[in-house]
This record gives C-alpha cells, structure tokens and sequence, in this order.
C-alpha cells in the first residue's frame, strides 16, 4: 500500500507502523464517574466497519509523525491522511 | 450410508452410482429450537455436537455462501495444544483429544495427522519462556517434549545450523500436534450434522435480528424470517459485521492473514515446525505442497488478500531457517480474515440479549479450536452454562480485569 | 542424436547448436528453442508423469500454463523441481530429469496407480483409511505422502542469489503481443515513462507463432522491429523473461525477472533472479488469452495438446510434433492450425462437431465428428474419431491438437477480488471488477482479432495516459470475428482429463455432483480441479462448464474462478532475496564491539543487536567459569559493561514534566534538577509496559531510558501519547539510543576508575546516589554521568557521543587496569540483577501488573497517567495475586531452573494446584548457590514458605524456599557508598 503523507507525499506502507482506531485519540477523562467504563470502551470496543476506516499509522522509518488514515477496509482504497496531532487538536485535545 | 473402504471398493466395482450427496439441501423451516449462523467449522461443529451428544436436533445452520468456505477452508490446517495459560491450555488440550477421535466419530477421514509441531528457541529468554509454556501444557495433562539442536538436527537435517543469523537453541515440541485436511473438517461435521437430522442450509444470509424486549426470536435471512428458541453465532471473520446487526459491538478488530502453499514436493517436513526468530512456520500437506505463513499484514481488513511486504517477510524466514527452499516455488497465496480478540483468546458466551449467543474472536487460532469450540458452543447452549474448559471465554472479561494474553501484548489486537 | 522432427522456419538460430540431456540421454536443439520445443523435436513427446495416475504425460501447451511437461531442471544444489519443459530457455549443456516416477520414466512402477483408477475417484481418501484408527499415520499416509508430491528438493542448500529491487514508472504494460506493444508504442512516443514486461524470453506474444502479417512484414518480424524501437528509446524499459506476477493494492505489481536461468548457472556477481515491485500510476494488463482443450477419453496422452500449442511448435520452433496430425476443434480458430501445419507440409485431418464446419481445400475435414478415444501406450498412436453418421472411424496420427476456445487470461485482473463474467460470443469470461488504474487490452479482454488487439492497446494506451494527441496509424492486420459453437467434453466420457496434472476427470466432475460438491468452492476443493502447478489455467472452465451442465445452470450460475497471486511459481528464494544466513536480519554492534571482539568476548543476539555474553579468560573451560568470575570482580572491585543498547530518548520543553507524569505511573513533577528516578510505565490495560530511569538533566530537559527489547515500541507510545493524546503540550521527543554510547561502570572502585576520566568532582558528596549530570570526560569531551545501579553496586552509567564510544572503553579499561577492572557481559549482568532482584523482560512479561512485581504503591492515584484507570480493576487486584519474591533451594547444590512452577510442599503437582512460577534463574557466585525469581501467588505472606519447585520438561522437582527477591544487600547500602 502507499500512504500519502502529508508532508512528505506518498510513502510504501512498509515505512509505517500500524496501531489500530483512530478513535484511541478520543481518551476519556479519568477524573469523570464513570471513568472505568468509559476506559473499558475505549481500550476494548471496537466498530470494526467492513468499509471505511479511521486508523492510525505511526511513520516509524520516516518522520515519526502518527497520521489518521482514512481507509476501506474492504479495498483497502486510502481516501484521507491527516496529522495525527491535528485530529486530536481537532477533538479538543489541546490543553 | 456409512463409510469405509469395503464401500469403496463395492462402490468402484458398480461404477460409483450408489453414493448419495453429503449432506441434504433443505429449505428452511419456519422455527427451530436452535439456528446456527455460520456454517463453517465451528458452526458446523457446534450443530454436530448439539445433534450427538446434547440430544438437540432441531437445529438449523444457515450460511451466506458454500459451507465451508470461510476461514475453516482457509488455514495452515495445524492443530496443537502448546498453551501457557490455565484459561486456554485444557480447552486446547480437549480439542485435541476430540481431533484424536474426530475420524472415528464422524466416519469421515479428515486425515488427521498427529506429525508433531516444533516450536524452535534462539534465545535463553525464549528456552525460559518455553519451559514455563512445556511445564504448564504438562501439568494440565498435555505432552510436551524439550529438544536439543541436535534433536532437532536429526528429524531437520537440512535447516540451516551452520550460517544462522539467530542460532537454533533447541526447541519446544508436541509431539501430538499436527495437521488435518481442513477442508474434510467442515464436510464431516456437516455430514454428520446433517445425519443427525441438522438441516444446513446454503446461500441464507442473516440480514437482521428479530428482537423483541431484549430476547431475541429469530433472524431475518435473505430466504426469509427463521424463528429460533435460541440464534447463535460463529461467523469467523464476520463478527463486528454480524453483531453490529444487534447493536452490538465487539472487542474485536477483523485483520488479514495470509498464507502460501508451494508447488507439489516430495517428502521434505515430517511435521509442523515454527521459527521462533521470525515470522515463518511451515507444514507439507499430504499432497506434498509446503502449507506456511507467518505474521499478520498488521492492517484492518475484510479483503481476504493481503500485501507483497508481509509474502517478503515470511519468505525470508522461510530461506532464513531451510535455505534449500529457495528453489521450492510459492504457488499461492491467499488471506483469511482475522477476528483478532483483545487479548489474543476467544469468546464463547451469552450475549446481554436473551437467546443471543456468540462464539468467536478466535484470531488466527480458530481451526484448531474447532472440535471444542463446537463442543463448548454446543454444551452452553444446550445448557445454557459454560463448558468447565471454556468458562473463562466471557465478554466482561475485559470490563474486569481478566483477560487470557498468552502472547502479552495487551489491547492491540494485531500485536497477538 | 538427429532431430527428426525439426522441420523449416521459425524463430530458432540454427547457427548455434546446444546440447543438452534428458534422463541422461545427450539431445540437441538451437538456440531459441524451450527444452519442450527441442525435446520434440527430437523425436521426444513422453515428458512426465500425471500426480496420481502417474499417467504418462507430453507437452500439453507451449507456455506458462503447461500442466503435464513438468521436470526437475539442473542438478545437485541447483535442482529445480516442477520445471515447466515449456518455458525453460534451452541452453547449451542444460541436463534435466523426469520426475514422479518409481523406475523409468517409461516404466514406472506406480502407473499401477492408474490401474486402480476406478477406486481412487475423488475423494475417495475421505472415505476410508480409518480402520485401525493407529494406521492413518503409521501406514496410509507415509505411502500416500510417498506417492504424492511432484518433483524433490536437493536437501542442499540454494547456492544462487536473489535481488530485489523497487521501479517507478507512468505505465506499466503487461504482455508484449500485439496488443502489449502497440499500447507500449502510444505510450512511448508520448514521452511517458513505460515498462513493458513479458515473461516470454522473446516478445511478440503470440505474434512470434503465427503466420499473418502485419502489413507487409511477418507478424514476428514486425514485432522484432517494433521491440528494437522501443529498446532505443530512453523513457522505455523492456523486461523480457519477466512475469508480473501479482496485482496489489495502490498500483503496486510484482515482478520476476529471470536474469540468470537461461544460462548454465548465474554469471559472477549476477543474480539468478530479481523479484521486482514496481510502482506505477496506471496499468495495461495484454496478457493474450489461453487456449483450452476439449474432453474426451484417454484425452491425456503424450502428442495431444491444444492446437494452438501445435501451431507455437510449427510456427515458432520449427518442429512438427506429428508428421501426421489430427486436429479436434470447435471453433475457427482450430482450423488456422490445421492450414498452417499443412502448408508446413503435415499431413492434417480435422474434426470439427459443427456440422457447418469450415471446408478446406487441401485436407479432410469430418464435420459434425467427435474424437472418442486415443490409443497409444506411451504416445499418441490413432485416434477413434465418431463421425456424424454415428459409424468409427480409426485415424492414426502422432499428435492430436484439441480447440475448445480460448479465454481471456483475466488472471491478474481478479487478484483484487475482481470476478470475470460471462461473455456469451466468445463462450469465455471477460475482465470485471478491475484494480484500480488496470485496463485491459488485447485477447485479454476478448479481442480476439490481430487488427483488435492492435488497436484495443493503442486506444488503452490513450486513454490510460490521457493522450491529446492523434492515435497513431494502426497497420494492417487479420480480423477474423470469433466463431465458436460451446463444447467442452465429449458426450459418455468418463476418463476424460479435465484437469490433466491433478488427474481429474469428468468422471470426477459428475461424482463431485452427485454427492452435492456443485458450487465452484466445492468442486475445487473436493476433486482438486485446478490445484496443480498450473492452478487450473487451461482446466478451471472446463471443469465449470461441465459441472453447469450437469446441475442444469448456466456457467456464471456455478461461478467463476476466483485467481491469486502469484500467476506461475514463483521460487520462495526470489521473495527472500539476500535476507538469509547472516544477512537474515541486520547486525547491530554497539560501541565497544570491536574492542570486545580483541578481548575475545563471546556474543550472542539481543533483538538486532551483538552484544558480548562474556569475555572468556585463558584457562576459563566453561562459560559459568567466567560469568562467576565476572560477577565476582565487579562486586569486589569494580567492573564494565555497554549498555549503549538500553533505549534512550531526550524529553525536552517547558512540559516535559507534565509529559512524563503522564506516561509513567510514578511522579516526576517534583523530581528536582540533576537527580534521576526509577520509573514505570504501564499500558492503558494497567499492564506493565516498560520501565527504566528518567533523569532530569535541567528543568525542561529529561534522559529516559527504556529496556533494550523495547526501544522501538516505547518511544513510538511517547509519540503516540504526544501527538494523540496530548497535542499541545510543549514537549518535544528524539530516540538518542544510537547518539549515546553508554557503559555501566559498578563496583566498590567505580568511583575511583571514573574519578580519573571525567573532569568533575564525583564524591558521593558531590555526585549522590541517582544523581545526573552534563559533565565533560577526558579534559572537555562532552559526556553525561548518572548515578544510578542495575548491578547493586557503587555504580554510574556514562554517556559520550557514540562515535568515542571506543575511545570511551579503552580509556576506562586503561583507567581501572590498577583496580583490575573487568569487563563483564549480559550473563553477569544478568546474575548481578537478579542477585538484586531487579526486573526485566523475564518479569515484565507483558501480563505482570505493577502489584504483581512489587510496585503496585508506585501507581499514583494523585494524577492521571496511561494505565491507572485499568489498573483499578478487580481481575488485577485479586487477595491471592502473583507477586514477585525470591527462591533458593534448601539443598544448595539444587539448581532452581526458570520455567519451572511452583507448587505446595506436599501438595498434588498439576495446574489446578499451581502456584507461581520461576521467571529468572542464575547460580549466585556469592551466595554459593542457584537463586532465582518467580511470581507466587500471594507471595508477600508466604516469605520463608518451603515449596516444591518441578519442571516436568526437564525433569525437576525439588524443595525451595520462598524468601525476598532482594538476595544481595537488602538496604541498598552498597548502592549508596
């Protein structure tokens, strides 16, 4: 596969190490009351979508930037690829 | 009509015109006490087991597609029973011993073939982590057998020993361990499912569920409404997809694995063996084609095919460990989809709906399972209790803290 | 040694002559001719043995998709089994040998096989062999897996190279027919950058077998001039003997270029063969079509083979595999073989089942006839032919060339799961569902024509480039339509070959129906069609259209085949490339490697890397002889190890602090200027992840340090939580594992050997326990010291820049020569920590929580970091949890092994009694006896606790007690002098 990174244009998926959902961006707080829940779903549940997918691939053997790459999982067709950074930013993740 | 070689040979002196379809091609009945989704292997099995030993036989398994053709037709055929932890090792274990009967029982040859499985060590971190793996298998009464390189050497004799990048330090065997036709594992438990009185019914595909204040009492199908007592599924590779039709979701995420056979060879591995310094394990097949793979692509995927990094990375190990392959031809690869669980272990377990049963997430472990996945299945169905050997399968597993990670590597799936 | 059979044309070079041997006997043949090509032309049609029948079997094709003509190539090392005849380039002095046979090639003790036939239908093993359950292992199979399998391995080592190497360009075409090369010549001209791969050794396609023109020229000859065009021009590149083997996802192809396996072995410095992916925008598949045979009894034998591959003999190779020759045919094109053989001067006879059969001039045609039976024990004799009348008729002949159509060799457009359907003109299925930036051209996609695969690949080329221009002018050519009537196996044949390697009759077929394996899946599967080295290429429709029929459907009904890569074998050495021995996975030495290697260190692998496991001493005959000594000059005096390998980052910014406390469990905040502090850090899970030391070398500046297994796998977590979790913290990351060099320098003279190298005051004083420090060795070479211990002892790690890390350890050996300083590996290191009962791997097993090794206090609940959360649940805070202690023997000359498990003293040993188990293991030189460290369930209350410790894998059970895990200076005293 080949993933076009933002900053450094299309790049083999070799270079890259995968992590999974996008969604382990979305952190819960931990101070909230229903804290354990909230991590249960979080580190454990999965919408796993047979089509398109936000995951993260962390840019090891290049920049180390973690991107967010829109992906088909069925044709594996890559619509999207965003700093990981921006989408947390995105999310409210700024302090 | 049973099997066996004087049938054979009555058979070809009459010119082969007795022999009557495996299985029957029934439509569907408005109700069942129990409906499979799934007919591969482990719904297969599941239906089998329910039908012999639990006296179910209003049963139903309905498939998408051609039975068999999912993940049970798919896969590198090992079966072993080489656990560490006490939630997996006696399940393993109790599938083995029904593998060990499986023929006999069905009167189907899946030609299982108790070759052994090699496990080799290149570092005295991996020697300690096999003893306390050989220990445990030992202790919850399955064999296991330490060898020496020179062991090793005797039944291997041409890997390589001489010029390796991570010598060969000895290596962890079971001897029990080995391989079965994969394919014969899915025709006779639907053969026998099918005896017993199961219908199975192909090209029916699950499109909904009916459920009515949180009981489930059937599935919509591509043929039609199916009322059922109880609807369980097994649909390796399909979970997330399936569940999501309950609301539910799963601590699962779907992943490719490929694997390869060679051309046809002559007699070159007596039985299974695992580099443990790479991603490479390999088998031949009766037919004489090396049966290997190694390590997931690492991506989500539904594709069932998967990328030339991984066939370059489970190639070298092949060449790393037996160099003489390199003049053995790959002649196919494929992918199979993964439901790989968060801790690498299964579930097989009610769901928070009643009469809605799951069984999966058996990541690239589910062949074989097949004999006690079906059994357990069977026996929390017609139970409705866990089998002793599965009870630690459970969905709140992860909610509490329980988690079964033979490999420990935690709540990333493609890690396992 | 004549080659009667040879007759004139084609495009061999007669001037060059190449001997070569089969099965021992000395054959020749030209330059240009497949070992095929020559074989026949000697006179040679057997070639084979069919896998279960061990049926004697010839040449079926005249290409990639032969399924019969199958030898070992080469000997000894360089034994290639399964070696397509059809393919392999002849060269001079090439020996190759049958292979599947017990006893000659013409007598093989195992045709007894086909005796047996009517037993050994399909599937017949499912069947039976069950009784005694013992004998499936024991007998059946060792006979079956004797009898199976093709050609043999050498059991030698491969001796060639392979090499991979990576293309880019604009359009890659695949196929250089007429199709192939008009798209190339569009393409090229328009300046774009092209590559035109075809696994042939001679591009043309099947130009180079036919006999038409193309405009005034013969097609080979225009095909010639057209690829010496094309090989001048820059932007293009030719791979000849190249198969593109696979399509994969975002315009990745994979190819096999054969450099080196038309010579006798590989040129020096070239490899055998280069496995290629190539990069490219957008993909011409001119791939041609495959012609398949007909069914019909005894339809296998050595001398039948599709008549396009009789043409390819004539045409090309100037051989007639039959002075006189039959062709059976149901469609035009069958008939085009029959003219050119007679004009080659073959006497020809054509049976066609149409009843409007073309007539020809020249020769006999039966229309409306049907071959029925062959007979010939070794090679073709006569064929029993059923003319429309019903009445027989026997016609002798040497070869029989059978035309059920051709299809589209849509191989490569289904490998991203595409499905081909059915086209009812051509009575084949056509490329659907293509991977993105694929289109078709040529017979590929069904235009069957010479004048349509001309104009189909310029117009792909156009549009695949999205050309402005004009097209070019396209030359004259043959443009016959495609006139086919469907038949695919004679009515009442039963051994009749569907699938020829895997023997798989319509017999077969009908029993796969009629014991309900209808769907495509099923029939595959249960009777083996298309599971051969071929994998089904001039089988898998037949099979298909007689399985329709039988279920009365149509054959998209049944489906369709379903192709994967690759599309021929591939040798798994090209996919290895030069990743083997030694070069399997890269070495990394760390900074004192060479200077090890002088002392004669012994190394072993950590991961990637080299690092010394001991430095053996003269005398020293065991390796427990030097690891003791070792271990006991280090805590007697002092001693040296590089730790360069330990994962090492820079944490720096204002938020470096808040960063840290964030991914590890225990609190850096306070952690003031210049101190170090042990650190772990735990996954999301609550589960120990890692742990090491962060030291605060200024207020926005930390070291940390990880394990060396995981350096890669913590420093990407830190980005993880920097970039995902926390984007605006200031804080900025860099792995310095290689930017350090870095030595342990422990024992009670550590400070003494230093105090001579580095330039500031390190008393006790003025450097304390886990203190850290920038400081300058050697008179002003910037360097960074931090106090801290992994050994116990007085010890300091010093850091300089990784290129003096050389300099850095002879200095130091030269500095404690008066203290007899000793170097020590990871074995010693290794004992010291266990002696000091410190963690590694071994415990942080990536199932261990924070409780379970002691630490469970260190988890703060005063702030949030990774894994705390989790940590809380109860599954991991269970009463009688594993928790870390120590274990001696009570007989001191016990050793206390790890791996073993632990049980009640006089409890039953099985898993339901289980209690812990030992994670690390060690003879302690300075207690005298084995120690180790395990995991006890409720550990803490059981110190002192006399237990039984067994390993049944290797055979141990012995008494042990429990005790701290702490064996050497409990108080850290030494630590702190």
């Amino acid at each position: 596969m080949i993933i076009d990174h933002p900053l450094l244009g299309p790049r083999d998926s070799a270079e890259f190490t995968y992590m999974g959902d996008a969604r382990l961006i979305e952190r819960p707080s931990p101070d909230s009351p229903d804290a354990a829940a909230a991590f249960y779903d979080y580190a454990y549940l999965r919408d796993n979508p047979a089509g398109w997918h936000r995951e993260l691939w962390f840019h090891e053997a290049g920049d180390r930037s973690w991107l967010v790459v829109t992906r088909n999982t069925v044709t594996h067709e890559i619509s999207k690829v965003e700093f990981a950074s921006d989408v947390a930013r995105a999310k409210g993740r700024s302090k | 009509m049973r099997y066996s070689g004087l049938r054979v040979i009555k058979e070809a002196l009459s010119g082969h015109k007795g022999w009557t379809p495996a299985w029957r091609e029934p439509d569907p009945a408005a109700h069942y006490d129990i409906v499979i989704i799934g007919g591969g292997g482990h719904g297969l099995a599941t239906a089998h087991y329910l039908a012999q030993e639990f006296g179910q036989a209003r049963v139903a398994v309905i498939e998408k597609g051609w039975i068999g053709g999912g993940n049970v037709g798919r896969n590198t055929t090992i079966i072993r029973s080489n656990y560490l932890l006490d939630g997996n090792e006696p399940f393993y274990e109790m599938s083995l011993k029904l593998w060990e009967g499986l023929e006999q029982d069905l009167n189907y040859n899946a030609m299982v073939s108790q070759r052994g499985i090699l496990n080799l060590i290149h570092s005295d971190g991996q020697r300690d982590a096999f003893i306390r793996r050989g220990n445990a298998m030992i202790l919850n009464g399955a064999d296991a057998d330490l060898l020496s390189t020179a062991d090793i050497k005797k039944r291997y004799p041409f890997l390589n020993t001489h010029d390796a990048r991570f010598p060969i330090k000895g290596g962890l065997a079971q001897h029990r361990g080995g391989t079965v036709r994969h394919d014969a594992v899915a025709w006779g438990y639907a053969r026998s499912a099918d005896k017993h009185g199961v219908d199975i019914i192909q090209n029916c595909e699950v499109t909904g569920f009916r459920i009515e204040d949180g009981v489930c009492k059937g599935v919509e199908t591509s043929r039609g409404f199916i009322g059922a007592g109880k609807v369980a599924c097994a649909v390796a590779g399909n979970s997330s997809r399936l569940m999501s039709l309950a609301n539910m979701r799963l601590p699962i995420e779907s992943h490719v694995l490929q694997a390869f056979v060679s051309e046809g060879l002559k007699p070159v591995l007596p039985g299974v063996i695992t580099f443990g310094a790479g991603h490479f394990y390999c088998s031949q097949s009766d037919k004489g084609g090396l049966v290997f793979g190694g390590d997931l692509d690492g991506y989500n995927s539904y594709a069932q095919r998967g990328n030339l990094p991984t066939v370059e990375d489970v190639c070298e190990g092949a060449v790393a460990i037996f160099p003489m392959l390199g003049r053995a031809r790959l002649l196919r690869m494929w992918g199979g989809i993964m439901d790989m669980s968060m801790d690498g272990s299964p579930i097989i377990d009610k769901t928070h709906i009643d009469g809605l049963y799951f069984n999966g997430g058996w990541c690239y472990g589910g062949f074989k399972a097949t004999p006690a996945s079906g059994f357990a299945f069977a026996h929390l169905l017609a139970k409705d209790a866990p089998h002793p050997t599965a009870a630690a399968y459970r969905f709140d597993r992860f909610e509490k803290g329980l988690m079964i990670d033979e490999k420990g590597m935690g709540n990333q799936p493609n890690l396992h | 040694m004549t080659q009667k059979n040879r007759i004139t044309g084609g495009q061999i070079d007669r001037n060059t002559t190449c001997k070569f041997t089969f099965d021992g006997r000395t054959y020749a043949g030209h330059a240009g001719d497949t070992l095929a090509s020559a074989l026949l032309a000697n006179g040679v049609r057997l070639m084979g043995r069919s896998f279960k029948y061990h049926r004697p079997r010839g040449p079926m094709t005249a290409g990639s998709d032969e399924p019969n003509a199958l030898v070992h190539l080469r000997s000894g090392a360089r034994t290639e089994p399964n070696t397509r005849a059809t393919t392999t380039e002849l060269f001079d002095g090439l020996t190759a040998t049958s292979q599947n046979r017990l006893g000659s090639l013409s007598f093989d003790l195992l045709a007894v096989n086909d005796r047996l036939s009517t037993f050994l239908t399909a599937g017949f093993y499912y069947k039976t062999f069950m009784w005694p359950a013992a004998f499936w292992e024991k007998v059946y199979e060792p006979i079956i897996r004797r009898a199976a399998g093709l050609g043999a391995l050498s059991f030698e080592d491969d001796p060639d190279v392979y090499d991979k190497g990576f293309l880019h360009c604009d359009l890659l075409i695949i196929g250089a027919g007429p199709a192939g090369l008009m798209a190339a010549l569009t393409a090229a001209r328009s300046g774009a950058e092209v590559i035109l791969a075809d696994e042939d050794f001679r591009m043309g396609g099947r130009l180079n077998s036919e006999t038409y023109a193309i405009d005034d020229a013969a097609g080979a000859d225009w095909a010639a001039a057209l690829v010496s065009e094309l090989a001048n021009m820059p932007n293009v590149r030719l791979l000849p003997r190249t198969t593109v083997i696979g399509a994969f996802d975002h315009g990745i192809y994979g190819a096999l270029e054969r450099v080196s396996d038309h010579v006798a072995t590989p040129d020096a410095g070239k490899p055998r063969q280069i496995l290629w992916r190539i990069y490219t925008q957008k993909t011409i598949l001119a791939a041609g079509a495959i012609e398949r045979p007909i069914a019909f009894n005894n339809n296998d034998r050595p001398g039948i083979m599709t008549a396009s591959a009789l043409r390819s003999y004539a045409n090309r190779f100037g051989v007639a595999v039959g002075q006189r020759t039959a062709i059976f045919t149901n469609n035009d094109d069958g008939h085009r073989t029959a003219a050119d053989l007679h004009a080659k001067g073959v006497k020809v006879i054509v049976i066609d089942p149409r009843a409007d059969a073309p007539r020809a001039r020249d020769y006999e045609v039966l229309a409306g006839a049907q071959v029925v039976d062959t007979m010939g024990r070794l090679g073709l004799t006569f064929a029993k032919v059923c003319l429309a009348d019903g009445t027989e008729r026997i016609i002798e002949c040497g070869a029989l060339g059978t035309s059920g159509g051709w299809n589209p060799n849509v191989h490569l457009t289904c490998h991203q799961r595409g499905r081909p359907s059915w086209n009812e003109t051509l009575a084949a299925f056509v490329p659907d569902g293509l991977p993105a930036g694929m289109t078709v051209a040529g017979a590929a996609k069904g235009d069957m024509s010479t004048a349509g695969a001309l104009a189909g690949g310029a117009q792909a080329a156009h549009s695949a480039l999205d050309l402005k221009g004009r097209m070019l002018a396209m030359p004259k050519a043959e443009d016959a339509p495609v006139n086919i009537t469907p038949f695919w196996y004679v009515e009442g044949a039963s051994r009749a070959w569907v699938d020829q390697q895997n023997d798989v009759t319509v017999k077969d077929v009908k029993l796969s129906h009629q014991e309900g394996f209808r769907s495509v899946e099923h029939l595959k599967r249960y009777t083996t069609l298309g599971m051969g080295t071929d994998q089904g290429k001039t089988a898998n429709i037949g099979g298909l259209a007689i399985m329709a029929e039988l279920a009365g459907k149509t054959i998209p009904e049944v489906g369709t085949t379903m192709f994967r890569p690759p599309y021929t074998p591939v040798a798994i050495g090209a996919f290895g490339g030069r990743h083997r021995g030694q070069d399997f996975h890269p070495k990394r030495l760390t900074p004192s490697h060479k200077w090890a290697e002088e002392q004669g260190a012994v190394f072993v692998e950590v991961g990637n890397w080299m690092r010394a496991q001991w430095f053996p001493r003269e005398g020293e005959t065991t390796w427990r002889e030097s690891v003791d000594r070792e271990v006991l000059a280090t805590r007697n005096s002092v001693g040296v190890c590089d730790v360069t390998t330990l994962g090492k980052a820079d944490v720096q910014g204002a938020d470096a602090a808040a960063f840290l406390n964030l991914i590890y469990c225990n609190g850096f905040a306070k952690l003031p200027v210049g101190k170090a502090r042990y650190g772990l850090m735990l996954r999301e899970d609550g589960i120990a992840m890692d742990d090491g030391t962060a030291a605060r070398m200024a207020h926005d500046h930390f070291v940390v340090t990880t394990t060396t297994a995981n350096a890669l796998s913590v420093y990407r977590h830190m980005e993880f939580v920097r970039q995902c979790l926390v984007p605006d913290l200031d804080v900025q990351l860099i792995s310095t594992t290689e930017s350090w060099a870095q030595y342990a320098v422990a024992g009670p003279n550590a400070r003494r050997v230093l105090e001579k190298i580095v330039d500031q005051d390190i008393s006790n004083a003025a450097f304390p326990f886990m203190a850290c420090a920038n400081i300058t060795v050697c008179g002003g070479l910037r360097a960074r010291l931090f106090r801290i211990s992994f050994s116990g002892e007085l010890a300091f790690e010093i850091a300089v820049p990784t290129a003096y890390g050389d300099a850095l350890i002879r200095r130091i050996m030269a500095a404690g020569a008066e203290f007899d300083i000793t170097p020590y590996g990871t074995e010693a290191l290794g004992v010291m920590r266990i002696e000091k009962g410190h963690a590694t791997g071994n415990e942080l097993n990536g199932t261990t929580t924070a409780a379970n090794l002691g630490m469970g206090r260190m988890v703060s609940d005063k702030k949030d970091s990774i894994g705390s959360v989790l940590s809380r649940r109860e599954g991991l805070n269970r009463a009688d949890d594993l928790r870390a202690v120590g274990v001696k023997p009570v007989d001191p000359t016990q050793p206390v092994p790890a791996g073993a498990h632990l049980m009640i003293s006089d409890g039953p040993v099985n898993a339901a009694h289980d209690q812990g188990y030992v994670t690390s293991a060690c003879y302690s030189p300075n207690l005298g006896h084995h120690i180790a460290l395990a995991f006890l369930k409720n550990g803490d209350d059981r110190i002192g606790e006399t237990m039984r410790l067994v390993s049944p894998l290797t055979d141990v059970d012995v008494q042990v007690e429990i005790c701290s895990a702490h064996f050497i200076d409990p108080k850290g005293e030494r630590l702190r002098a």
